[in-house]
C-alpha cells in the first residue's frame, strides 16, 4: 500500500516531522540548563489544560497551550523566588496538574479513553486544523531556538555572565520555558503528554554521544528527533503498535546504539591525549646556577636563616635569595 | 577603545551596603576606580571581596548607596560591551557540552546585534582571545575535555573576546596551574597596556603581582585598606628588608585571625 494515499497518515507524518524538529530544539536548552525534566512537569500541567478544553467544549490543543504556558511561567517564578522549596513547589504543581486534569475530565463526562489520547498521543486521529496549529507553533519554536541560539546558549551556559553582557536573562529564561510549554502541546498529539519529555531529552542525549559542540548537538538532536518520529509513524502504519510509544522507543534505541560509539570516540580521544609531563617538580634544572659565595657556616636548623622545605631537601633564605647545598657548592633555588 | 578621559572614573560606589538573606555582607563601601587602574581586591574568605565586585556589576542588589559604571548608575547603564566579567567557577560546562570557541564566542554577545551573524571582527577577536590564553590548538575541543585550569582560561578568554574597557575577575587564578597563570598574566598585561581598567579578586596574586597598582583589602564587609599594593613587602626575604609603614586600621592582605585586632 502507498502510505501517502491515506490523508490521516499524511497528517500524522507532517505532525511527526514538526514535533521531531521542535521538541529536541527546546530540549537542548533545557538539558543545558540541567532542567531535563522541566518538559515532563509542563506535560503534567498541560493535562489540566486538556481537561478544561474538554469541559468547555473548546479545542483542547488551545486550552492546553494556554495552561502550559501559564504553568511554565509560574514554575519559572517559583524556581527564581523560592530557593529552598523550589523543588517541592514544582512537585506540587506537577501533581496538581495531573490530578486536576483527571478530575475535570470526569466532570466533563469524558471517559478515560479520551484523556488517554492526550496522555499517550493519537497521531493518526489528528485533524486538519490541528495539523496547521501544530505546524505554526512548531515553526515559531524552531525559529526562536535557532535564531536566538547565541543569546539562549549564553543565558543557559552562564546566567551571570549573560547578565553582565547586557542580556535580559529573566526574559530569555522565561522565553525558553514558554517555548518548552508550546512544544509540549505540539508534541501532545504525537507522543502524548506523558512521553513528550522523552522526545525533548533523548535525542539530545544521543547527539551528545557523537559530538561535543553545542550547535552541532542542537542540529543533530533535531535530526535524530525527526528520524525517530517519522520512523515511529511509519512503523505503526504497518505494525499494530502505538505510534507515540514507538517513537520514544526508537529514540531510546538510537541512544543505546550511539552510546558505544561515544565510548569509543571518548576512549580514542583519551589515547591521543599527551601524557602529563612526568618531570620531578623539584629537580634542579640543567644547567643550574651555582652561587659563587663562601659561607661562614653550614646551614642547619639552628643557623637562624629561614628554612624552606623543598621536595627532598631544605632551602635556606640567605641575603635575599634562596639556595640549597648541592655537593660541594650552593645552588640557587 | 573609546576612553573619554585619562582620569575618568570607571567605577564609583558611594555609601553602599549589601545584605544577602537579611545578613549584612557589605557596609559603608566607598570606592572609586579610575580608568587604567589595576586593582586587586584581597581579603579572607567571607570578608565580602567577591560580593564587592558582584555589587559593582549589579549582580547583587544594594540596600543602600549607589553604584556607577562609567559615570552612569547601574539602572541607567547600557554600555555593557565595555564590561568584561570572569565569574568564580570550578568548571565552564553546562549540561550540553560546548566547544572552546562556542563559549568564547559568547563573549562577543554584548557587541552583536540581535539575529546578526558573526562579523569578521567578531571572529578575529574570538581567535585572538583564545590565542591569548594559550588554547589555540584546542578551539574545536569540548570544554569538558579540558583540565580545570584550562576551563578557567576559557572563561578568561570569553571576557577578553569582548575587548572590554573594564575587566572584572572573581578569583581568576584559583585552581589554575602556574604555567596558565603566567599566560593569563601576559594576556592581562596586554589588555592593561591598551588602557583597560582591571578589578580582580584574588587569594594570592602569584604572577599577577607586578601588574597590580592598588590593593583593596576587605575585612568583615568593610574596606580595611585601600592603597599601594601590599604584596611588595609580603614576600621580602632580605635580612634588612624595610618594615612596612604602620598604618592604623590596616591589616595584612591575607587577613589572618592571629593579627592583633585593629579598629578604626
Amino acid at each position: 500500500m502507498n502510505l501517502l494515499d491515506y490523508g490521516f497518515i499524511v497528517r500524522a507524518l507532517i505532525a511527526a516531522v514538526v514535533t521531531g524538529l521542535a521538541a529536541p530544539a527546546v530540549g537542548t536548552y533545557l538539558v543545558h540548563r540541567r532542567l531535563s525534566l522541566l518538559g515532563d512537569g509542563i506535560g503534567h500541567i498541560a493535562v489540566t489544560g486538556v481537561a478544561i478544553g474538554l469541559l468547555t467544549r473548546t479545542s483542547p490543543t488551545i486550552t492546553a497551550v494556554v495552561v502550559a504556558v501559564v504553568g511554565a511561567a509560574v514554575m519559572e517564578v517559583v524556581r527564581e523566588r523560592g530557593r529552598t522549596n523550589g523543588d517541592v513547589a514544582l512537585a506540587l504543581l506537577f501533581y496538581g496538574g495531573i490530578a486536576g486534569g483527571v478530575l475535570l475530565t470526569g466532570i466533563a463526562g469524558q471517559s478515560a479513553a479520551t484523556l488517554n489520547t492526550y496522555l499517550f498521543g493519537s497521531i493518526t486521529t489528528i485533524s486538519g486544523t490541528d495539523v496547521w496549529v501544530t505546524v505554526g507553533l512548531a515553526a515559531v519554536v524552531i525559529a526562536i531556538a535557532i535564531g536566538l541560539a547565541p543569546q539562549l546558549f549564553a543565558v543557559a551556559q552562564d546566567p551571570e555572565f549573560a547578565r553582565v553582557a547586557g542580556l535580559r536573562v529573566r526574559a530569555y529564561t522565561m522565553l525558553v520555558s514558554v517555548m518548552a510549554a508550546v512544544s509540549v502541546t505540539v508534541a501532545m498529539r504525537t507522543v502524548g503528554l506523558l512521553l513528550v519529555s522523552a522526545l525533548m531529552v533523548v535525542p539530545v542525549a544521543t547527539a551528545q554521544q557523537l559530538t561535543h559542540g553545542f550547535k552541532t548537538t542542537l542540529l543533530l538532536a533535531m535530526g535524530i528527533g525527526t528520524f525517530a518520529s517519522l520512523a515511529g509513524v511509519v512503523t505503526s502504519a504497518y505494525v499494530d503498535v502505538a505510534p507515540g510509544a514507538t517513537i520514544v522507543l526508537l529514540a531510546l534505541a538510537g541512544f543505546v546504539a550511539a552510546y558505544p560509539v561515544g565510548m569509543w570516540v571518548r576512549r580514542r580521544a583519551r589515547l591521543r591525549m599527551p601524557f602529563v609531563a612526568e618531570t620531578d617538580p623539584y629537580a634542579v634544572p640543567e644547567p643550574h646556577t651555582t652561587v659563587p659565595e663562601t659561607h661562614q657556616h653550614v646551614h642547619g636548623p639552628d643557623c637562624g636563616h629561614q628554612a624552606v622545605p623543598h621536595g627532598d631537601h631544605v632551602d635556606y633564605v640567605h641575603d635575599g635569595h634562596r639556595h640549597a647545598v648541592h655537593e660541594s657548592h650552593y645552588d640557587e633555588h | 577603545m573609546h576612553m573619554t578621559d585619562g582620569a575618568a572614573e570607571v567605577v564609583r560606589i558611594d555609601e553602599a551596603a549589601v545584605e544577602l538573606g537579611g545578613r549584612p555582607v557589605l557596609r559603608g563601601i566607598d570606592l572609586s576606580v579610575d580608568a587604567g587602574e589595576v586593582v586587586a581586591v584581597l581579603g579572607a574568605n567571607g570578608s565580602g571581596k567577591s560580593t564587592l565586585v558582584r555589587t559593582m556589576l549589579g549582580l547583587v542588589p544594594t540596600v543602600r548607596g549607589e553604584v556607577r559604571l562609567f559615570g552612569a548608575t547601574l539602572d541607567a547603564f547600557a554600555d555593557w560591551c565595555r564590561v568584561g566579567f570572569v565569574p568564580q567557577r570550578v568548571g565552564a560546562a553546562g549540561g550540553v557540552s560546548a566547544t572552546v570557541r562556542e563559549v568564547v564566542t559568547a563573549g562577543r554577545l554584548s557587541r552583536r546585534r540581535l539575529l546578526a551573524p558573526l562579523h569578521r571582527a567578531d571572529r578575529r577577536a574570538v581567535e585572538a582571545a583564545i590565542d591569548a590564553v594559550g588554547l589555540a590548538g584546542r578551539a574545536r575541543d569540548g570544554v569538558t575535555t579540558l583540565s580545570g585550569g584550562q576551563q578557567q582560561r576559557v572563561l578568561i578568554a570569553r571576557a577578553l573576546a569582548g575587548e572590554p574597557d573594564l575587566l572584572v575577575l572573581d578569583e581568576p587564578t584559583a585552581g589554575v596551574d602556574v604555567e596558565s597563570q603566567q599566560g593569563f598574566a601576559d594576556a592581562l598585561e596586554s589588555l592593561v597596556s591598551r588602557g583597560a581598567t582591571v578589578v580582580l579578586v584574588a587569594h594570592e596574586l602569584g604572577p599577577l603581582a607586578p601588574l597590580i597598582g592598588r590593593s583593596v583589602v576587605m575585612r568583615e564587609g568593610r574596606i580595611a585598606y585601600d592603597g599601594q599594593p601590599l604584596s611588595s613587602f609580603a614576600d621580602a626575604a632580605h635580612h634588612d628588608a624595610p618594615l612596612p609603614p604602620y598604618t592604623p586600621g590596616v591589616v595584612a592582605p591575607l587577613d589572618a585571625s592571629d593579627h592583633p585586632e585593629v579598629h578604626r
